[in-house]
């Protein structure tokens, strides 16, 4: 029989920790969708999204009471659909996202992502049609995620989409202005986006995918931070050496669920997402992990090799941990969902440039950053291209998912709610990018070899 | 279907018997007990065996609970499962 002190320390990761399954995502292809008729390929989405994922919430709480860990979101990504709406006889695409909103209260999941479009060589009539319609989308839905690919490691990045999409961030958040420009939390900007994450807002269901599949992320900043606590003042090998356990330990759980629900709901598993991913609850913050590794603030000179050592070994601990990892794995840095990330952006140490810097070592990118409401699409679209650069040289996913909060200035807050927190709107450089953005074209894909 | 019944609480009489009565009212098998009392504190793990019950996971775990509440302890039934995949290669 197991030991106490392992039962313990299991029960010690849930109540106190915050140890818990963060999602449970399925991925659902409605490339089966496409007609000619907006209405009949919008109800087409609907029926298949419902008969597919009609187990999922009820499949997800049992599975959540029979083991005694939270499973905190059941969620659902689609097709992008650029590519199944593309058929369609319609300039508007909003009635799809409406469609995808729909599917999911009935389904009771909390989001649904995969209002998308890959662009990062060029667009399609569909491309065009789904970034036109993303702030209209977003605005009139509740539980629709976006998100788009411009740019990536083999094809170089697209800066005609990358000037679209800084003005499409731009009209979300004009578009959204009486909830503080919430849409533009739903509105994720991808190089190197990958098709089986399960994290929103940028998840989609890509186009190598089987039919139907279930992703499961894991989570629990709070364990390793726990963990540390217990090695203070030792090396950085034990350091690495607790965070590679902690992980394993952690990822077990992911891989144990995501068995049971495939199971159950007799769909296909594909991965696991072994991310260290924040909330704005106390105890569970990637920032304060950093700060535990001996930095009095984050965003302070060390936290990029804090978050390197990190991010490496979350991905050697989890890895053993699962048959099949995949997603986004490693540490999420979401200025508005971390509290310790809040409390640095507060005090002025973590500021745009640092956590540029962190997103080369970190799992995704800019995430979840209040800037000015005055910022211009030129600066916005300067950031994605900065941030889009890292990822496609680094050969890694770099995102940008950034709130030009309207009406808002440096030092006020923006409120979210939920699990997406709030953000301290953070100073952007005043001088301008726009006659770089103007260009437009293609920056070239990067040489792979000679690498300095 | 294994799974692992965790009591904590205050120690008085009668916690065992209560939450044995508990299993047995809805078939489900001891396997084993553990406990220690630390300062008037219990901890009592137990391995049990539902597979003998003719009610649902969902049941015994209510049952459970109402036991626990009656006996002022915390009481939660969880599959072994779980305990397992941390700490079994």
């Amino acid at each position: 029989m197991l030991n106490q002190h392992e039962i313990k320390e299991t029960l010690h990761m849930i109540d106190r920790e915050h140890l818990d399954i963060r999602t449970i995502t399925m991925g659902v292809s409605l490339r089966s969708c496409a007609h000619p008729d907006p209405k009949t390929a919008a109800q087409k989405m609907y029926d298949k999204i419902c008969t597919s994922a009609e187990h999922l919430v009820p499949v997800g709480e049992e599975i959540e009471r029979e083991m005694g860990i939270p499973i905190v979101n059941k969620r659902i990504s689609v097709t992008p659909m650029a590519i199944a709406a593309e058929a369609s006889e319609t300039e508007d695409y909003t009635i799809f996202a409406q469609a995808m909103d729909r599917a999911a209260k009935t389904c009771g999941v909390n989001f649904i992502g995969g209002f998308s479009a890959l662009v990062q060589k060029g667009f399609t009539v569909g491309d065009r049609r789904l970034i036109a319609s993303i702030p209209e989308a977003l605005a009139t839905t509740d539980f629709v995620c976006s998100s788009v690919n411009i740019g990536s490691t083999r094809a170089g990045i697209n800066m005609d989409a990358v000037r679209l999409m800084g003005q499409t961030v731009k009209a979300t958040a004009e578009r959204t202005k009486d909830n503080g420009g919430l849409g533009c939390a739903k509105l994720v900007v991808f190089a190197n986006a990958v098709e089986d994450n399960p994290f929103m807002a940028g998840a989609f269901h890509g186009v190598g995918e089987p039919e139907c599949v279930i992703n499961v992320g894991v989570s629990g900043p709070g364990v390793v931070y726990h963990a540390l606590q217990d090695v203070k003042g030792q090396p950085f090998d034990v350091v690495a050496e607790t965070v590679k356990k902690t992980a394993f330990k952690i990822t077990r759980m992911g891989q144990l669920i995501a068995q049971e629900a495939s199971a159950r709901l007799k769909v296909p598993f594909g991965i696991v997402d072994l991310s260290l991913a924040p909330t704005p609850a106390q105890g569970d913050s990637v920032a304060r992990i950093l700060e535990a590794m001996g930095l009095e603030v984050c965003g302070t000179h060390g936290t990029t090799a804090a978050l390197a050592l990190l991010n490496d070994a979350v991905k050697k601990g989890g890895v053993m941990a699962s048959g099949h990892v995949g997603g986004l794995s490693g540490a999420f840095i979401p200025v508005s969902e971390d509290e310790g990330m809040i409390a640095a952006a507060l005090r002025g140490t973590l500021t745009l440039d640092k956590l540029e810097a962190m997103t080369c070592v970190c799992s995704v990118g800019l995430d979840m950053i209040a800037v000015p409401g005055t910022t211009g699409a030129d600066t916005i679209a300067a950031i994605i291209a900065d941030e889009a650069a890292i990822g496609m040289i680094n050969n890694k996913t770099t995102a940008v998912r950034i709130i030009p909060a309207p009406g808002k200035k440096v030092g006020d807050m923006v409120e979210m709610g939920g699990l997406l927190g709030s953000a301290p709107v953070m100073p952007v450089h005043e001088e301008s990018a726009a006659a770089f953005i103007a260009r437009g074209g293609r920056i070239p894909a990067p040489l792979n070899s000679l690498k300095n | 279907m294994r799974a692992i019944v965790t009591v904590a609480g205050k120690d008085h009489v009668g916690i065992i018997a209560g939450i044995c009565i508990a299993l047995s009212e809805n078939g489900v098998n001891v396997l084993d007990i553990n406990q220690t009392v630390m300062q008037e504190f219990l901890t009592m793990n137990m391995l049990v065996d539902t597979s003998t019950s003719t009610v649902s996971f969902a049941d015994i775990s209510a049952a459970l609970e109402k036991a626990g509440r009656e006996l002022a302890v915390s009481v939660r039934i969880q599959r072994e499962d779980i305990f397992e995949a941390m700490h079994r290669i």
